[in-house]
């Protein structure tokens, strides 16, 4: 009946069982306040069954947040443990409860914050910009949605009742295998990363069918703002990549299941096709997260200088290059596998290649301040910490691809800080700037711009603490993924600073958090005035009330050339249609999130051989897929009337 | 909008940035008997240092304009600067493209010529060229120690190496366990230990001293363990040592090989080899279907 599920699953060690317990509370303590508040059928009507983008963006981007605490923590555990783990003293943590720590570091930080961040950003900002009413498929938007929420359940669940992986956050194979990694660990990670994978795909396949079709009278490809353009790049690599990661994860599957051999080293199977499936997936999806940060970044810095981004044509190009590039260059997470120099060198050279269009970019982004007005509000600074720590991370990068030197830094901390360069001064950091820029546009007040500057000065500094003496360790030969080292390596000095600096950044984490609070407690004194454009910006988003009505747009924008709110404010846009007109948007409907739901207790079943649930959950999916596919349907109307009344309101002066 | 201190905040920025520079060398220069990678005591740990310094050159030539850019930009072109030109519609410039898109070709081209060429030249399966005979040592990663096998001496140990200086040495590599990758940054590059395959590398130690080697890739449990001492020493001292061992009682043959493959980490252990065949036997462990152990 409960397959391997046994009471001793609830067996931890100190410190997790306080984490348990205070997730316990606090999600009892969640529960009560809603209550309390009477807000249940507000939850269901508003949120729970929504539709609508704009709230299944605002949706994703509080569960990054949730996912983001938990593995900031684990990034602060492997620090601690680091830190004090010399000669005798083996730290805080077991060996096997530290590699379950930097297992779920980054398979949270990656599938989770990352992919939750950009589709966060998607939903929110794409029919935005591209003057739409709606995404091409609101209910499949609201099924990725629940599918990643749900495994994002099941990745605090693996905190409770059982283990999570301690093979890595990729889970190589034989370690990953039945014979190394029996218990459920692995099984956890494997669940929890195809359902948020198959959550990514059809989202990506939303997104791509939105921007192919939804974009407004007069927009053409070499019209459209340059987010969209680096979205509908890593759109595209998240549909070629993310099926090789999905069939990668059922031949490990079957391995571990049916005892089938693709990847075990007796019976013909070579864990060696694991590695190279594995990057072939991997390395676009570095390109998918950071893409749409260059796209962040893009939009942004040309509205803070007041002037069109400098070489549009240029970056378009750019981004097609990196994406293409991104293909062929997987070998180069795996130089020592001992291929020969001519593989070695191909990949090695391919690699380098994307240091062109990537050089470009940051060119055409300095240039665009160049003759422009640079203003240094908060979402401009992040860009500052971006160019400089990202530059000094895609130097390295270039060390890295070269396979003699790789062979002597790959696999130690010297990749650890070449990466984290990439993934915190890229990644987070664009995403931080795209959080404070358009935060005012969802909910009409700005962040604490104060607490902005306070948290910047501790990320920037505590980043370059953390992560620099990385280099020097990764030179000293310290490798990856140590619970423990001999005090001879003369490693722990270092070690110790880059504690320091990951203390420095969760001040800056912290000002973040409570500054989002203190925000939105402090709005009256944080309003946008002017009620749609508080940056002077460029594009459509800008162009419409903040926050924007359920329908977007009340008239459908016409546009003849980039950056069409500015050619508006110098009047050199086309002309705009005038008249109000009836709106069908999609009605609510629960079945995204059952089926969320129904996939997460699947996943529960398959990780504690449950099989009667996940046979049943399963069943459970394919029901709500045949109600929904075969009922028709339903629309509500907003009358042009409606839609004139809402939006005079809305444009009327505070 | 208020005006914001941007002087304050470049300056700021600027002096974190030159502490950080100057730690660089300072810390370069304390840790020197630690930085095995950037000190390396062999033929092939210098050539692979030697390249990445020469790349890190090349790659500062367009990293350094990139950073003094972004300081002048910022502060020429800061909004409270009325003095300096706006250009809103300078928003394309043939010729500035051409250098940016050739600048960065030019130097990949240059980096990636250097590389393909160092690329064959420290091939880690490409014998090291010497007057003296090459030395020939196996290799097998297990849970969670190292054995190394001298065939021809007839000696096995583990967690522990001895090798003669100016001695290349092959090194053959396969693993009993899950994948790891054997590395002694003194010496050069690593590369992957891997069940069921053999891989290959030439190392050589021109100095003689005690150097660190670990794993690189995680293997379970007992992985921060798997670190040993490779000794590099002069000819005499190493016959010396392989003396001592034969005299040792301690015999390796498959079946103690069994025992010693199970789960554990170790302290260093001399062995005398009984079976000269204990390498191809344990690749064979996985040559034909096998229901666990």
């Amino acid at each position: 009946m409960f397959g391997r599920l046994s009471l001793d699953i609830l067996k931890h060690n100190p410190m997790q069982d306080m984490a348990v317990v205070g997730m316990v509370l606090s999600g009892l303590g969640l529960i009560a306040l809603i209550t309390y508040l009477q807000r249940w059928k507000w939850l269901w009507n508003e949120w729970i069954t929504t539709v609508d983008h704009k709230k299944i963006g605002i949706m994703y981007i509080v569960t990054v947040l949730l996912m983001f605490f938990k593995g900031f923590t684990d990034a602060l555990m492997i620090r601690v443990q680091q830190a004090l783990a010399v000669g005798d003293s083996h730290g805080i943590l077991t060996a096997g409860h530290f590699q379950e720590v930097f297992s779920a570091h980054g398979t949270t930080m990656i599938f989770f914050v990352g992919m939750g961040m950009i589709f966060g950003f998607w939903n929110l900002i794409i029919p935005l910009q591209i003057g739409a009413r709606d995404v091409a498929y609101p209910f499949l938007n609201a099924v990725s949605f629940w599918l990643f929420a749900g495994s994002g359940l099941l990745m605090y669940a693996s905190l409770a009742l059982g283990h999570f992986s301690e093979a890595g956050w990729l889970a190589y194979p034989p370690l990953s295998g039945i014979e190394y990694s029996p218990n459920e660990g692995v099984d956890y990670w494997i669940w929890i990363v195809q359902i948020a994978g198959i959550g990514s795909t059809l989202g990506a396949i939303n997104f791509l069918v939105t921007v192919l079709k939804m974009r407004c009278e007069g927009m053409k490809f070499m019209k459209m703002p340059i987010f969209v353009w680096s979205s509908l790049c890593s759109m595209i690599l998240i549909i070629f990549a993310f099926p090789i990661l999905t069939a990668t994860l059922v031949m490990l599957t079957l391995d571990r299941y049916m005892e089938m051999h693709f990847f075990t080293a007796g019976g013909g199977g070579n864990p060696m096709m694991y590695v190279n499936l594995i990057w072939a997936w991997g390395h676009p999806e570095v390109y998918i997260l950071v893409l749409p940060a260059f796209g962040i970044f893009s939009e942004i810095v040309p509205t803070f200088s007041e002037k069109r981004l400098f070489g549009y044509m240029s970056m378009v190009w750019a981004l097609i290059m990196i994406a293409f590039l991104s293909f062929i260059v997987w070998l180069h997470h795996f130089f020592t596998m001992g291929a020969s120099p001519g593989v070695n060198a191909f990949f090695g050279v391919s690699t380098m290649l994307i240091a062109i269009p990537t050089g470009v970019k940051i060119f055409n982004w300095l240039f665009t301040k160049f003759r422009g007005r640079v203003h240094f509000e908060s979402p401009m600074l992040w860009f500052f910490a971006f160019l400089l720590n990202f530059t000094i991370a895609g130097m390295t990068g270039v060390l890295l691809s070269s396979p003699p030197v790789d062979f002597q830094v790959h696999n130690s901390l010297f990749l650890i800080a070449h990466f984290h360069g990439m993934v915190i001064g890229g990644v987070l950091f664009g995403f931080f700037a795209g959080f404070t820029y358009w935060f005012p546009k969802f909910t009409g007040f700005f962040l604490s711009e104060k607490l902005n500057r306070y948290a910047f000065w501790c990320w920037f500094t505590g980043f370059l603490i953390a992560f620099m003496p990385l280099y020097m360790l990764g030179f000293m030969g310290a490798t990856r993924r140590l619970d423990h080292y001999e005090e001879a390596t003369g490693w722990h000095p270092l070690f110790l600073v880059v504690a320091v600096g990951a203390v420095v950044i969760v001040i800056g984490g912290a000002i973040q958090f409570l500054g989002l609070f203190w925000s939105i407690i402090d709005r009256k004194n944080n309003l946008d005035h002017t009620r749609g454009d508080p940056w002077n910006a460029r594009t459509l988003e800008w162009s419409i009330p903040s926050p924007p009505p359920i329908y977007n747009f009340a008239i459908l924008p016409v546009v003849d050339q980039i950056d069409p709110l500015w050619a508006i404010k110098r009047g050199v846009a086309p002309p705009q249609h005038k008249k109000y007109e009836d709106i069908h948007l999609p009605v609510n409907t629960g079945i995204g999130f059952y089926i969320g739901m129904l996939s997460m207790l699947f996943g529960f079943g398959m990780v504690w051989y449950m099989y009667w649930l996940s046979i049943a959950s399963f069943v459970g999916i394919l029901a709500c897929l045949i109600v929904r596919l075969s009922s028709k349907e339903k629309h509500m109307i907003i009358t042009a009337a409606e839609v004139k009344a809402t939006e005079e309101a809305l444009r009327r002066p505070v | 909008m208020k005006r914001k201190p941007v002087r304050l905040m470049l300056i700021a920025t600027a002096i974190i940035l030159l502490i950080f520079l100057l730690m660089q060398p300072l810390s370069v220069y304390h840790f020197q008997n630690y930085i095995s990678v950037l000190f390396p005591k062999g033929m092939i740990g210098i050539e692979q240092r030697n390249l990445l310094l020469i790349i890190q050159a090349i790659m500062l030539l367009i990293v350094i304009p990139v950073y003094i850019l972004t300081f002048i930009f910022s502060w020429r072109y800061r909004a409270q600067n009325t003095k300096a030109t706006y250009d809103p519609d300078l928003v394309d410039h043939k010729i500035a493209e051409v250098i940016w898109w050739g600048l960065p070709l030019v130097l990949t081209i240059v980096v990636s010529v250097l590389t393909w060429v160092k690329t064959y030249q420290l091939d880690p399966y490409k014998p090291i060229e010497s007057k003296n005979k090459t030395l020939n040592i196996q290799v097998v990663a297990l849970q969670w120690k190292w054995l190394f096998i001298y065939p021809e001496e007839q000696v096995a140990s583990i967690n522990f190496l001895q090798i003669p200086t100016d001695t290349p040495v092959h090194f053959e590599i396969t693993a009993d366990a899950p994948m790891n990758s054997f590395w002694i940054p003194h010496l050069g590059g690593q590369i992957y230990a891997m069940p069921n395959m053999k891989t290959e590398l030439h190392l050589i130690a021109n100095e003689g001293g005690d150097f660190r080697g670990s794993s690189a890739n995680i293997s379970g449990e007992g992985f921060a363990s798997m670190h040993f001492i490779c000794r590099a020493s002069s000819e005499q001292e190493y016959k010396n040592w392989l003396a001592e061992v034969k005299k040792s009682s301690n015999n390796l043959n498959f079946k103690a090989y069994n025992q010693l493959a199970k789960p554990s980490t170790n302290e260093v252990a001399l062995y005398k080899l009984e079976d000269k065949n204990l390498f191809d036997q344990i690749m064979m462990k996985y040559m034909h279907p096998q229901k666990g152990e």
